[in-house]
């Protein structure tokens, strides 16, 4: 008796170890960062490799923790907004943006409509500014150099904008509860304006140099898919989910500030591969250019802040409040005590569940694909690690 | 029929990489578009918005006089701890106690360059400066005081 339960137990051992073992005789484990360049950050990959075919990827978090929900607990409601910046700082603006919308709801608050159209404003030029990084950062990845100073040269653009009326260029801390921090510069509409017209040309031009690219095509191809079902099991949003034809645009389905009086495409596309992901993008900052330009020459007039109590308490209650970033959408969920600090503090971040797709979209590939897959999912570390 | 397609993709694909080309000889051609420049080694090329966040600063104006009271609402609104003020007590020539500072201590390392405490100023005696090369030997230098010696408040601000 003893001896069949010893073998059964062994048998059942070595099935749940050939379960979760992954590496075989032969295999390869190498590991990819935590500093290496083409993670853009301090992520780090395990991958086990048979010959130059990707079996697995690990990816390891923990690098950059700085434990931003636990250090918002103690900060108050005014305090904690300017920390999400530090979270995904490519999108910063956007991130200020759903931690301004949770508080309000919270102390149900309005407010003005010029507030409102100046964040759409920021927003979009955020999220422009974010996915022209990654498409020079992305083209470097597979290996083309030239695009990265394009955008760069975009970008700068549009930083300028932001440092004339905002203040700072990445870190903006330019939403408060109640509004903005400050009004427009006066300069702001002619600068924006000309922006426009510049960058209209120049998008043409990332057309011309990247996209038509046959190298670059045949890189992206077929490489990496998601289907559908994978990418909403997975809990992928924003360009990720939108490429596998999923619909998650929170701008169009949960609009919220002047997004639903606005006339512009919610791009889906159904490849599911690299250059789905890539055409998405693309076309996105398209239409945050139809979004400018359609609310450039109406801002209404009227106070950029509402006025708001020296110090701001949450009913007792739990609030969540969501926007769509450049990579997804961000979820702000607080649970208030009634007290001036936030009890606890949740954040969605979208780079973190796109990321938990990557072992199923590289399974299969060479290596050299990895880079393309980690560059179309557009991961900010410190947004995934928090 | 594999032949003509096997052609027309090597003429498509050559094709697609002249017209990247062509850009890239643009620019190669085209000196004034080039737009990168060196680090501004002279302060008068470096014009910077007046909003550009770069460190706090307390205003004095020609008689050493600032306008802070000292009520501590920039320390309470700061996240970091940056801000620290000592606050003492004047006599006024009625002999009154009034509450005024004594020292404004500004940790600069700390810093994140926010504005919450120039926004929670109720008299507007701090404001941000423009100045952005902070690298110093010595640590110590970052922490700074921030009401110039023998500065006191200017008339007229409760
Ligand atoms: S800018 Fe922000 S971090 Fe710096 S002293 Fe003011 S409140 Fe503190
Ligand atoms: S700087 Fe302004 S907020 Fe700070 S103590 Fe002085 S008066 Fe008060």
């Amino acid at each position: 008796m003893l001896k069949i339960l010893n073998t059964n137990h062994s048998q059942l051992t070595t099935h749940m170890f050939e379960e979760v073992a992954t590496t075989t005789e032969g295999d390869l484990v190498i590991n990819v960062g935590p500093q290496h360049p083409s993670t853009h950050g301090v992520l780090h990959l395990l991958i086990t490799l048979s010959g130059e075919t990707i079996k697995n990827v690990e990816p390891h978090l923990g690098y950059i923790h700085r434990s931003i929900e636990k250090m918002c607990e103690s900060l108050s409601y005014r305090q904690f907004i300017y920390v999400t910046s530090r979270m995904d700082y490519l999108s910063s603006h956007i991130n200020n943006h759903g931690c301004a919308l949770c508080v309000e709801k919270g102390l149900q608050i309005e407010i003005t409509p010029r507030a409102r159209v100046i964040r759409v404003l920021m927003d979009e030029l955020t999220r422009l500014a974010s996915h022209q990084l990654w498409w020079g950062a992305m083209a470097m990845d597979v290996g083309a150099l030239t695009p990265f100073f394009h955008a760069f040269r975009e970008r700068e653009a549009i930083n300028d904008i932001m440092e004339e009326t905002c203040g700072a260029r990445l870190t903006m801390n330019y939403i408060v509860p109640g509004g903005v921090m400050f009004d427009l510069h006066p300069n702001f509409q002619n600068r924006v304006k000309e922006f426009i017209r510049f960058f209209k040309t120049k998008i043409d031009e990332y057309d011309d140099l990247v996209t038509g690219n046959i190298i670059f095509q045949s890189r992206m191809k077929r490489v990496g898919y998601l289907s559908k079902e994978d990418a909403i099991s997975y809990g992928c949003t924003g360009p990720t989910a939108r490429a596998s034809g999923v619909s998650c645009d929170i701008r169009k389905l949960y609009p919220y500030e002047v997004y639903g009086n606005l006339k512009f495409d919610e791009i889906i596309e159904t490849g599911g591969d690299c250059f789905s992901r890539y055409l998405v993008r693309m076309q996105e900052m398209r239409q945050s250019l139809s979004i400018i330009e359609q609310l450039i020459d109406n801002i209404p007039d009227g106070e950029f802040q509402t006025k708001t109590k020296a110090v701001l308490k949450l009913p007792k209650g739990e609030f969540y409040s969501r926007v769509e970033t450049a990579r997804g959408e961000f979820g702000v969920y607080i649970i208030s005590e009634g007290g001036t600090t936030p009890y606890r503090i949740k954040f969605r971040s979208p780079g973190f569940s796109n990321l938990s797709a990557l072992n199923h979209m590289a399974k299969g590939h060479k290596i050299g694909d990895l880079v393309a897959i980690m560059g179309t999912l557009d991961l900010v570390i410190p947004d995934i690690d928090r | 029929m594999f032949l003509k397609k096997y052609l027309s993709d090597i003429f498509s694909a050559v094709a697609s990489l002249l017209k990247g080309m062509r850009m890239t000889g643009y620019y190669f051609t085209h000196r004034k578009e080039i737009i990168t420049q060196n680090y501004p080694d002279n302060p008068e090329l470096m014009k910077l918005p007046e909003r550009f966040r770069g460190e706090v600063v307390m205003p004095h104006d020609e008689n050493n006089e600032h306008a802070c009271t000292g009520c501590t609402a920039c320390e309470l609104a700061c996240p970091n701890a940056t801000i620290k003020i000592i606050t003492k007590f004047d006599i006024s020539p009625d002999g009154k106690k009034k509450k005024a500072l004594d020292t404004f201590i500004y940790h600069l390392e700390l810093c994140t360059m926010c504005n919450l405490c120039v926004v929670a100023c109720p008299t507007d005696a701090i404001k941000m400066a423009q100045n952005f090369e902070h690298s110093v030997f010595d640590r110590s230098k970052l922490t700074k005081k921030l009401n110039a010696p023998g500065s006191k408040i200017r008339e007229g601000i409760e």
